[in-house]
């Protein structure tokens, strides 16, 4: 039903080229590392993959902040944490896969929990041997971080600059939670030291590969799925929410719960990227959950435009990128350029970069329909189309799909 | 007073913010099927009354009574929109990102839980009903339109529009002609007129010629409590009425 919405003429045709580049690079990037020798032009460096694997699971977290930042108005500054504990999650599992090859040769206890005399193992850690345990883990504890958290968030009606206050206070209050050594998470250092997954050398190419295309994979899927989510009747309630809650309760609507499955949704989705971004990077510590992360992935969303589901990605892609040049050649000022830019795109380019293209091509629209009348020998008064919004075909049964309009962070 | 055949019921009910007293003893009946019209100063509490009734706001004191049995106290404003209260807020707020069409599907009675909506598709049954609005509210040649591009009074008509998708049984319509020409408030008047012959409806309206032409009981408010009920021209003969409307 949905997928037939999405092969019916009308669909995005963003999306679908989003999702085709996407599954391509899944294909050919690989590719080109493994199969192509390294002294071809078209071989692409094991470095490289790693790092475009790394954006593609920030590109994700940005794309699920979206969820609930562009398309229901709610600012989390704290989506980090989710992501840090879906990190977690698959840092305890590939923990566990280390078996007796650690320092200290413990089969059971991790090197740290070995350096920190722990006598068992805790009982949080029992499951995590098993790849489909953390798996179910990746999804569930975000997923249910953030139920409980909406639950009461969104129930008491805590909205705007409080309710991203509280989003910065929850993964801070991780962050000093991760940071214990008595939580039994590795504290300061955090879990590292991998060595494979699922059976795979996790330093090997071909596994780096595998984890660039699962990554890549994934964010096709997760672009379909925010597509379908935000074309549905519930997607249009979603922004109804955003644009004008009471109208919403007044309707009969339940804006809380509306609220609840967005950044439930959305807290999952951050949860699986910071399980693909923990075995490309082969570390997850309680760095991950600094209230600074959180703030990037604001600064990545609005770079490339809320409200949108491409700008995210884009943003995220073009940011991390800029971050790798510049941290490169002047690390001293990448915050400045950060902030800076963060001034800059409020100021500039309130609807980031998809958003400005989209009014470059609607007004370069404008001007060729204008020139096309003046040439064709009519009225040269004519008008420039009205720059009235009309969203896409209407076919029975469809929403339609036109472009949401991001409003003024409250 | 008896409660049945009533859809509204307000005795002695009382409100106050930070000691102040919005609402003071306040008694009100609206009979099944009854249009009334609500007039009164500014600060006479019209608006906080329409938040008690919906639910907003809880009453300190005092009954509210909905359909003669429902205790409207008790529930929240969802639940008491679903039992059947629409209410239309003094400024116009429809969904500005949205069309005129899904403006009405969001308000159209249904399921009003998550996973519905999700999956939801249009059926032949709703887009009738969405049809029938758009003829009413005379928005049909711009239901594709984003409502953001509508005007202050066709977004109040989109609004009254929304109320009627939502099927209530009583509709509370705060202000609906403000910031409308003379036609467009005359239209307005036959369309709620309309409304009402199926519909038990509240109107608070400052704009006396609207009230005039609607031809209904009008109900004068004054500091939180009823000061005047009758026809317009007894109401505007009340020296009362005058004397707060004018000042002493």
């Amino acid at each position: 039903m949905i997928t037939g919405r999405f092969f019916a003429a009308g669909a995005d045709r963003r999306i679908a080229i989003t999702i085709f580049i996407l599954l391509a690079a899944a294909i050919i990037v690989p590719l080109l590392n493994l199969a192509v020798s390294p002294a071809s032009a078209f071989y692409v460096p094991s470095y490289i993959v790693a790092l475009t694997g790394k954006y593609l699971c920030y590109a994700l977290l940005a794309l699920a902040l979206d969820l609930v930042w562009g398309y229901c108005g709610i600012l989390s500054l704290g989506h980090g944490a989710f992501f840090a504990l879906g990190g977690y999650a698959m840092g305890m599992y590939l923990m566990r896969q280390i078996g007796s090859r650690g320092v200290y040769g413990n089969p059971l206890l991790p090197d740290f929990m070995v350096f920190l005399n722990y006598k068992e193992l805790p009982w949080f850690w029992y499951g995590f041997d098993h790849f489909w345990f953390a798996a179910i883990m990746v999804l569930a504890v975000p997923g249910l971080l953030a139920f409980v958290f909406g639950w009461f968030a969104f129930r008491s009606r805590v909205t705007g600059v409080y309710l991203s206050i509280i989003t910065q206070a929850m993964t801070y209050a991780l962050l000093l939670a991760f940071f214990r050594n008595d939580m039994g998470f590795g504290g300061n250092n955090g879990l590292t030291d991998f060595k494979d997954i699922l059976g795979f050398n996790v330093q090997a190419d071909a596994t780096r590969s595998a984890l660039f295309a699962a990554s890549a994979v994934t964010l096709a899927l997760a672009v379909f799925v925010t597509w379908a989510i935000v074309g549905s009747k519930y997607g249009k309630l979603l922004m109804a929410v955003r644009d004008a809650e009471s109208r919403t309760r007044f309707l009969g609507w339940r804006a809380e719960n509306v609220k609840l499955f967005a950044f439930t949704v959305s807290a999952v989705m951050a949860g699986i990227a910071g399980a693909l971004y923990v075995p490309q990077v082969g570390i997850i510590n309680p760095g991950e959950f600094e209230p600074s992360n959180s703030i990037e992935v604001v600064v990545w969303a609005a770079v490339g435009g809320r409200g949108t589901i491409v700008g995210p990605i884009i943003g995220a892609l073009l940011v991390n990128a800029g971050k790798s040049w510049f941290t490169g050649v002047l690390p001293e000022f990448w915050l400045f350029a950060l902030g800076g830019l963060f001034v800059a795109v409020t100021l500039f380019l309130p609807k980031g970069i998809v958003g400005m293209w989209d009014a470059w091509r609607g007004n370069a629209r404008a001007l060729r329909a204008a020139s096309i009348a003046e040439e064709a020998g009519t009225d040269p008064d004519v008008p420039a189309p009205p720059k009235i919004v009309r969203s896409a075909a209407r076919t029975p049964g469809e929403w339609s799909t036109s472009g949401p309009e991001p409003q003024p962070a409250e | 007073m008896s409660k049945s055949n009533t859809i509204l019921y307000l005795d002695g009910v009382s409100v106050s913010f930070d000691g102040f007293r919005a609402i003071n003893n306040l008694s009100l009946v609206l009979d099944k099927g009854e249009m009334r019209a609500i007039i009164g100063p500014n600060g006479a509490g019209k608006t906080t009354m329409m938040d008690i009734v919906t639910g907003k706001t809880r009453p300190d004191q005092g009954e509210v009574f909905f359909d003669g049995q429902v205790d409207l106290t008790k529930h929240d404003e969802a639940e008491i929109a679903m039992m059947g209260v629409g209410r239309k807020f003094q400024k116009p707020t429809v969904f500005e990102s949205h069309t005129i069409e899904e403006n009405l599907m969001l308000a159209l009675k249904g399921p009003r839980s998550i996973f519905p909506a999700l999956f939801h598709r249009r059926s032949v049954a709703e887009a009738r009903q969405i049809d029938d609005i758009l003829g009413i509210i005379r928005l049909g040649d711009k239901r594709d339109e984003l409502a953001a591009n509508l005007s202050h009074g066709q977004k109040q008509w989109l609004e009254i529009g929304m109320l009627l998708a939502q099927d209530p049984k009583l509709l509370l319509v705060d202000e609906p002609v403000a910031g409308m020409t003379d036609a467009e408030t005359e239209e307005t008047a036959r369309l709620l007129r309309d409304i009402a012959r199926d519909h038990s409806v509240i109107v608070v309206e400052h704009d006396m010629h609207f009230v005039r032409e609607l031809g209904v009981k009008v109900t004068c408010l004054h500091e939180g409590s009823v000061l005047s009920e009758g026809s317009l021209d007894f109401v505007s003969a009340d020296e009362r009425v005058v004397e707060v409307y004018l000042g002493r």
